[in-house]
């Protein structure tokens, strides 16, 4: 049976790692690699690479990022960050990533989408939502540009078309729920997972093994994403497995 | 040596550097006569299987890959790589493949299990042995990632080696002969995925022996 996967998330600037990587024992712990690594040895199931780079050149060394952690690791990651045309998701995938993942760009300009499905196949394309509950919609609204900008865009609405358009996983991140560790917004989960047919990344919120446990039971979720508690060390990525299993939730 | 074979569509970098690390010699290549000194051959792929057809036939490649099956050279195919080596596929209008091994390629039926499954079959996946076979030896774990939308249909239960279940049997390791496929990246697939690579390696490395 197809196993519930646990994702790290790095930011990456300029090549190296940055935000919060309280590592001891590596000798660098801004080097990519090495943090790579380190999360597969403890049974990370995928990574997920965000460029933040503000510069060309930035987005250039982000290639041979990919490069080094193709070369040298044997799981599979997505990239994602300023990733805007079909050249850019070649250059990126070309590298050795197995999957690009696409946010503003996607909104702006959503033929890119399916572009990118018709070139690599649809399991290569990941379109990333951003999403915050709006009132006013009675739902949540997507927004743009690191959740700075907000868009016409009901949520599921907005997953609906990206798999249409080509989608073949959706990273879903709840802007209401990042950063505050009181666990991943399930409603959101679960609305957009029973209401598209590709596989859908939770995000935002990870607290503790709970939150993941209810990502995949109350969320619907099939894969859950986090990155400051694993970064701080505040629990694991086998902690995370180990207490999913006692639940009898199916991981690698 | 092991060529891998470069027809534009493949993700060549992981696969070779994999090999850098297992201090196999390599080479990639679309030039037939480069690809004629190996004595054993990769077939990657990502992208559709149409286009990888016709590039495949259009470069003469395609004639090639079958003369290699003719031979006693050991050939991998990976993820598309594999796919390619059947009959055809439905993916994007029908298109014929390398007809190498019997069997069709068909999407992921969403329905097939007891609840709605998501297409792409995206993730880590158990295998079950369905037939013995050197590339199978000696596997450290059961899992290998899997990221696809379309699998084989084969009535032929001898060239399924392995599969993983995901509503229906999803062939992830197929071989007869000196021909052989894998639906996941096997150097994506970590433990069990370098084993299956080893594995291969060694039957290259029998054969120039």
């Amino acid at each position: 049976m197809i196993t519930k996967r646990i994702i790290p998330c790095l930011d990456v600037k300029d090549g190296r790692v940055v935000k919060g990587i309280q590592f001891v024992g590596l000798r660098d712990a801004g080097d990519p690699v090495e943090l790579a690594k380190y999360y597969d040895e403890e049974g990370a199931d995928e990574l997920v690479f965000l460029d933040i780079s503000a510069s060309h050149e930035g987005r250039k060394t982000m290639v041979d990022v990919v490069e080094q952690v193709a070369g040298q690791l044997a799981i599979p990651f997505t990239v994602g960050g300023g990733i805007n045309t079909l050249e850019d998701m070649k250059k990126i995938l070309r590298a050795g990533a197995d999957k690009v993942s696409l946010n503003t760009a996607a909104v702006v300009n959503p033929d890119v989408i399916t572009e990118g499905a018709n070139f690599f196949g649809s399991q290569c394309i990941v379109v990333a939502i951003d999403a915050k509950f709006d009132e006013t919609i009675g739902s949540w609204r997507v927004y743009t540009h690191g959740g700075r900008t907000a868009t016409d865009w009901e949520v599921v609405a907005w997953a609906k078309e990206a798999v249409r358009r080509g989608a073949g996983e959706i990273l879903l991140t709840s802007m209401d729920s990042d950063g505050e560790k009181n666990g991943f917004n399930n409603a959101l989960n679960k609305a957009v997972s029973e209401a598209v047919s590709v596989p859908v990344i939770a995000s935002g919120g990870a607290g503790n093994a709970e939150h993941f446990f209810a990502a995949f039971e109350e969320g619907k979720a099939d894969a859950a994403l986090a990155a400051s508690i694993f970064h701080y060390k505040e629990t694991s990525v086998k902690q995370v497995k180990d207490y999913l299993k006692s639940q009898g939730v199916n991981v690698r | 040596m092991i060529a891998i074979i470069d027809y534009g569509m493949g993700n060549l970098y992981s696969v070779s550097k994999a090999l850098e690390r297992m201090n196999v010699e390599y080479t990639i290549s679309n030039d037939i006569d480069v690809l004629n000194e190996a004595s054993g051959y990769i077939l990657p792929g990502v992208g559709s299987f149409k286009d990888a057809m016709s590039i495949l036939n259009e470069t003469g490649l395609a004639q090639f890959v079958k003369d290699i099956a003719e031979s006693e050279k050991p050939l991998l195919g990976i993820c598309l790589g594999m796919q390619l080596l059947f009959e055809q596929s439905e993916e994007n209008g029908l298109a014929k493949g390398l007809s190498l091994l019997p069997g069709n390629v068909v999407k992921i039926p969403e329905d097939a299990g007891e609840e709605k499954l998501k297409v792409p079959h995206m993730g880590w996946n158990d295998l079950t042995i369905k037939n013995e076979s050197p590339l199978l030896e000696n596997l450290e774990t059961n899992f290998a990632y899997f990221v696809h939308s379309y699998y084989v249909k084969s009535e032929e239960a001898e060239v399924i080696l392995a599969t993983a279940p995901y509503g229906v049997d999803v062939p992830a390791v197929v071989g007869r002969g000196n021909v052989f496929g894998t639906q996941f990246h096997p150097e994506k697939s970590s433990g069990l995925g370098l084993s299956i690579l080893q594995n291969f390696i060694k039957m290259v490395e029998g054969e120039k022996r």
